[in-house]
């Protein structure tokens, strides 16, 4: 009842982490093939919380609500004691307010008075304080959870893109919402069971031994039979709790996976395969769930026959001891009552014990991410660039990715205005060098300037404001069509969205959408076609203006016409800019001022397109090859 | 969404819930075990008081110890049996509840696979995964504990009130007084809570889907450095949160603060009120103990009734959820009397075909007449976004037409079962999509009996030999969970998947888009005798892949307004020129 909807498809990226090796049936498994598994262990125990990376986190988490939690605590201490009073004030007017009343009493009510008194002043603090104590608590779990979801959401776009390339979309997504979701249901009810229940079984505990403690002893005398039954529960549970989770996450890929594919599974008749495929999967979640269930069904119950039996106990030795004239009867009522309330939340605690786990677990998670360092880090003592002119150039640039060296020691000077096509074969390193001058990564060796400054001393603001880059992946958000090419200045007015559109040639499309460019872009809809977005790209970096334009394979899913409709607003687009054009078509190539030929990390070719066609070179040869494949 | 819910017959929210009832109709005699059991285990749990009860005014009031004796042992006895029996009945139960869960989530799968791509176009796979997960998951809690609960607890409830009454009607009618109230604030406080629940949960799905779209779209996000702007955009959606979960909390805790203080209030008045009779006389001191008890007990129901009444709203609007999938007519289905396709030739023929995507309001096909010969193959060729690749899905049957027919050897598609015309239909689409499985498993898709000899000539015709080099080879996991491969890599083992089968009809969307001129032109040599006696339709952006092809049709404002060789479409069709003419008037000036 927090609210937070559990949205399991979330989980789907977190299959590598909860290990994917269900073992179990190896013949119906041996269709998933074989991969590195990339588990990262996180196996969701309470120890887990105690890990030094998860503790200071929490400690960094909580460190701003102490005196919160002090008040917090002093509140419920407060409601404790006036809670637990009850069962002390029954007892009360049963000893003290009875005897005046019976026969040979002096018929004064005033004692009982006094007692209900006291219990309804208790009753009132009581509830008054609780009423606080959840209002702060609450306050205090939500401020928490603003300021996870900010550090996540900060730190994740502070992480350079080739931390996200590894650690694909699915998993930030599910840090952010699964995983966050985990801790909030633990904080917004897990949290202050534990308080409550622990503090309620300490306060019973200590009255008990003050009403009698003789009595106390010999009820709490079950306590270790409890301790061993909940430490058996404890250890079965958290194999079962997993063991649910990794059979859920199967589910969910397979129902993810095959339905997101359902033209591919229609078209092939995959679907009776699926079905199997769904019905054995689906089948091993449920036999981990009848596991758990079982374990509830036992420990719920024993704890629960461990209250009766201590209930007999204390009827018949401490009725012994109110014979005796030990202890009187109000006594003996107010032990019974306080062990009805004393066995209840140990029950509790084993239901949210679940909760515990998976919070652990997420816990764990969020405090690796955090850990995580940006490799391409802010800049420490920037040098302003208000306005730059687009002088971009490589000084002895190397880069290697992992062991591979995809640059080798590459000096490249482009002057401001220039638009250049680097072309080569894939894996040449054409994308490297695009992807340097926006600074995804940093050079290995050497530096990349942009007049004459190196990027890593340039603000975020600064560099981005100069250099734009438009790759082939052209991801569009949630809004309308205009508001999707304003990403590229927002606070852009309406009429430059459209003149942007109409300089890029993107209008007329745009204007035949139902709404023009109102009409919404859903995330699956829309119907627009891949040479439809790119085109939407364009507007968008067209409307950015920037001094630096690099264009990554931006022009290779479209088609003819619309390239050709491209082609003429690149010549606007990229007039008074630089501009670097990542290629594999020779049409964008032939609209530059140079052409570089890329081989294996090396510059093999320079110059204008012209005079490298008639060269004997490369790039004379893949032009031949164009011109034969046009026919 | 507004165009599938149309699709399906409407039911008012109770009554969904009540559909789920047959999925219990094999655990009958489990779920009459839960109930009779219950009321025993009720019945034993409310005898522990009266125990306690007569130990005080009985042997305690007289002194004796040896009578205690007989009465603890009852209560073990009974705390055994009770407890014995909750441990059965929670067995039970969980096994009936789990079937169903289980039940009800493979027959929603198999409904899905059922439905049309059209529905799943519309459909976000987020939206179909919360109803086979989470929305069954509160189904299966509602129907199987809180239905149980709720007959458990109006048990409870009555029995504690009788024995109260038989005590002592007098306090009985007080306790009863103050639970009344306590019963009516807690309806109307759930309503209004279940409002605010339902808001949080639509705000949440927001904030999931800025969430999402800051992950997917982080290359773009960085390019623009709109790091600060995607992060005020989440920002709103985080405080807008925020506040909804304090004014939760806020109406949560009055809830809590009215559920905790009137029972104990109603415990003062008793107490009060008790104790005087006692002096008075009128019931003994056992009687008081007793009383007390039961009021304590009550406290416990009183509140799980709230919560209950809650789960049974949320259980309404997730049976309404599922159901609303459940009750979507697919709608591409066999007819009755559909017949199986056997033995074709392959003559395809569209005639006056004209299709609208559904929810759309435009016509992307208007009236599409193309005839495919037996061994034919035929390059479609159009703008973007003119419908070639609606025209391809078409022939696998992936949407019906909206209006006119498509035929294969004379017979209308939507005569044959589509089964038996999927089977005799190859399909590999633009945008490859691969399984989390192994290589093998993801070519068996084509042919489910596929030896390794088919797989090796296949992926040698789609010059896919990369596999054999991949680390565990055929083994080797791709797609999202496994290997991640270049889309060109990705592109050859699509159509290495669709050859596979050697159907009579291949149906080529765009197949070679991601690969260089070179494997192109290896691919295209491999494929060509393979086309050879086969009927096949080819989308086609790019002239280098047309020549595949022995004919081109050309796809214009929804019909096909020519059809020739390539060399005759490009001499008399300027429209065709338009499309596939490599560069423009004055670029080829440039060139020459």
């Amino acid at each position: 009842m927090t609210g937070t909807e559990p949205t399991g498809h979330h989980e789907f990226a977190d299959l590598a982490e909860q290990g994917l090796d269900v073992t179990g049936d190896e013949v119906i498994d041996s269709w998933r093939g074989v991969t590195a598994e990339d588990v990262d262990d996180v196996k969701g125990s309470l120890a887990d919380l105690l890990r030094s990376r998860s503790r200071t986190l929490l400690a960094s988490l909580l460190a701003p609500h102490k005196r919160s939690m002090a008040v917090a605590t002093a509140l419920i201490l407060v409601n404790l004691v006036c809670f637990l009073s009850g069962p002390w004030f029954v007892n009360q007017a049963i000893d003290k307010g009875i005897p005046p009343l019976l026969e040979g009493g002096d018929g004064s009510i005033r004692p009982l008075v006094t007692v209900v008194l006291g219990f309804l002043v208790a009753t009132v603090i009581a509830a008054a304080t609780f009423n606080a104590f959840l209002l702060l608590t609450g306050r205090v779990g939500q401020e928490i959870i603003v300021d996870i979801r900010h550090r996540l959401s900060t730190h994740f776009s502070e992480l350079s893109l080739s931390f996200h390339q590894r650690y694909t979309s699915g998993r930030v997504i599910s840090r952010q919402t699964s995983d966050v979701d985990a801790i909030a249901e633990l904080l917004g009810h897990g949290f202050l069971q534990l308080t409550t229940s622990v503090l309620t079984l300490i306060g019973i505990t200590v009255i008990l031994l003050l009403l009698d403690p003789v009595l106390a002893l010999a009820t709490l005398a079950i306590f270790p039979v409890l301790l061993v039954l909940t430490r058996w529960f404890r250890a079965r549970s958290e194999n079962a709790y997993r063991a649910t989770r990794e059979a859920i996450a199967l589910v969910i890929v397979h129902f993810v996976e095959s339905l997101g594919g359902i033209q591919a599974v229609q078209s092939f008749r995959r679907e009776p395969r699926n079905q199997e495929i769904f019905d054995d999967l689906d089948g091993r979640y449920r036999s981990a769930n009848v596991w758990s269930a079982d374990l509830a069904a036992i420990y719920g119950p024993a704890v629960q026959f461990c209250g009766r039996f201590t209930g007999a106990v204390v009827l018949f030795y401490g009725g012994s001891r109110v014979i005796d004239g030990h202890i009187t009867v109000g006594v003996l009522a107010a032990f019974l009552l306080y062990l009805r309330r004393f066995f209840e939340p140990m029950q509790e605690l084993s239901q949210f014990y679940n909760l515990f786990q998976a919070a652990a677990a997420a816990t764990e998670k969020l405090s690796g991410v955090l850990d995580e360092k940006p490799v391409v880090a802010p800049a420490v003592d920037p040098i302003l660039l208000p306005h730059a002119a687009g002088r971009v150039s490589f000084d002895g640039v190397s880069f290697a990715y992992g062991a591979d060296t995809v640059l080798h020691h590459l000096d490249l000077e482009i002057p401001a205005g220039q638009t250049v096509a680097v072309v080569g074969e894939t894996g040449a390193g054409k994308s490297t060098i695009a992807r340097l001058i926006a600074r995804f990564w940093d050079p290995t060796e050497g530096a990349v300037r942009l007049d004459g400054v190196a990027l890593d001393r340039l603000t975020d603001d600064d560099l981005r404001r100069a250099v734009v880059m438009v790759t082939q992946d052209n991801f569009l958000f949630t809004g309308t069509v205009a508001d999707n090419i304003a990403f590229g200045r927002p606070g852009a007015s309406f009429v430059e969205i459209e003149a942007a559109a109409a300089a890029i040639g993107a209008d007329t499309f745009i204007r035949a959408l139902p709404d023009g460019f109102d009409t919404d872009i859903q995330a699956k809809g829309a119907r627009l076609s891949a040479g439809q977005r790119q085109l939407l790209a364009f507007a968008r970096a067209f409307l950015a203006d920037p001094a630096v334009l690099i264009l990554d394979e931006a022009t290779s899913s479209l088609d003819i016409p619309s390239e050709r409709l491209v082609q003429h607003a690149l010549r606007t687009l990229l007039a008074d800019r630089t501009a670097v054009i990542i290629a594999h078509r020779l049409t964008t190539v032939e609209i530059a001022d140079r052409v570089l030929v890329i081989d294996d990390g090396r510059v093999v070719e320079d110059g204008s397109p012209a005079e490298l066609r008639v060269g004997g070179g490369r790039y004379g040869d893949l032009h031949r090859a164009w011109l034969d494949s046009l026919v | 969404m507004a165009n599938t819910a149309d699709r399906r017959v409407r039911h008012p929210a109770s009554v969904n819930l009540r559909r789920v009832a047959p999925y219990f109709a094999p655990h009958r005699g489990k779920m009459w075990f839960v109930g009779l059991s219950a009321i025993a285990s009720i019945a034993a749990g409310l005898s522990t008081p009266m125990l306690a009860k007569e130990v005080i005014d009985g042997p305690i009031a007289a002194g004796d110890r040896a009578g205690i004796i007989p009465w603890a042992l009852a209560a073990v006895a009974l705390g055994l049996f009770e407890t014995g029996l909750a441990s059965v009945r929670r067995r039970k139960l969980a096994r009936a509840a789990m079937d169903v869960e289980t039940e009800l989530r493979n027959d929603l799968y198999r409904h899905l696979q059922r439905l049309d791509v059209g529905f799943h176009d519309q459909w976000q796979s987020g939206q179909l995964l919360s109803r086979a997960t989470s929305d069954i998951a509160t189904i299966r809690r509602f129907t199987a504990f809180g239905a149980v609960f709720l007959l458990i607890i109006s048990i409870e409830v009555i029995g504690i009130f009788v024995l109260l009454l038989t005590l002592y009607w007098p306090l009985a009618l007080v306790t009863g007084a103050f639970a009344i109230p306590v019963l009516i604030l807690c309806t109307r406080f759930e309503k209004q809570y279940t409002a605010i629940v339902r808001r949080i949960q639509d705000e949440t799905g927001d904030l999931t889907t800025e969430i999402e779209e800051a992950a997917k779209g982080i290359r773009v996000i960085k390019a623009f450095g709109r790091s600060r702007y995607a992060f005020d955009r989440y920002d709103a959606h985080v405080r807008r949160l925020f506040h909804s979960q304090m004014e939760r909390i806020g109406m949560h805790t009055k809830f809590v603060w009215l559920l905790g203080i009137v029972p104990n209030l109603t415990l003062t008045a008793v107490l009060l009120a008790g104790t005087l009779a006692v002096g008075r006389g009128a019931i003994t001191l056992g009687d008081l103990v007793a009383f007390v008890s039961y009021v304590l007990i009550l406290v416990f129901p009183l509140e799980a009734l709230g919560w209950i009444l809650a789960m049974a709203q949320e259980a309404m609007t997730a049976a309404d959820r599922v159901y609303e999938v459940l009750d979507t007519e697919p709608l591409v289905d066999d007819r009755p009397g559909a017949v199986a396709l056997g033995d074709i030739t392959g003559r395809i023929r569209f005639e006056g075909v004209g299709f609208r995507y559904p929810g759309s309001n435009r016509d992307v096909l208007e009236s599409v007449d193309l005839t495919i010969e037996p061994g034919e193959t035929v390059a479609l060729v159009g703008m973007t976004g003119s419908g070639k690749t609606t025209v391809a899905t078409l022939l696998a049957r992936l949407y019906d037409p909206t209006s006119g027919r498509v035929t294969v050897d004379g017979v209308d598609l939507r005569d044959v079962t589509v089964s038996s015309l999927r089977q005799h239909v190859g399909f590999a689409f633009e945008e490859a999509t691969l399984f989390s499985a192994s290589v093998r498993e993801n070519l068996r898709i084509g042919k489910p009996d596929a030896t390794d000899d088919d797989i090796h000539q296949a992926l040698e015709i789609a010059q896919a030999q990369f596999a054999f080099r991949l680390p565990w080879g055929l083994d080797t996991r791709i797609g999202e969970q496994g290997m991640t491969l270049s889309g060109g890599q990705r592109q050859r083992l699509a159509l290495a998947r669709a050859v596979i089968a050697r159907a009579r009809i291949l149906v080529l969307d765009d197949p070679l888009s991601a690969l260089d001129v070179h494997t192109e032109s290896l691919v295209e040599d491999a494929l060509r005798p393979m086309l050879a006696d086969r009927t096949a339709l080819v989308v086609v952006h790019r002239p280098s892949t047309i020549a595949l092809a022995d004919r081109a049709a050309l796809l214009e404002d929804g019909r096909i307004v020519a059809t020739g060789t390539h060399t005759e479409l490009l001499r008399d069709e300027p429209r065709y020129r338009a499309i596939l003419a490599q560069a423009s008037e004055d670029e080829e000036g440039a060139l020459a």
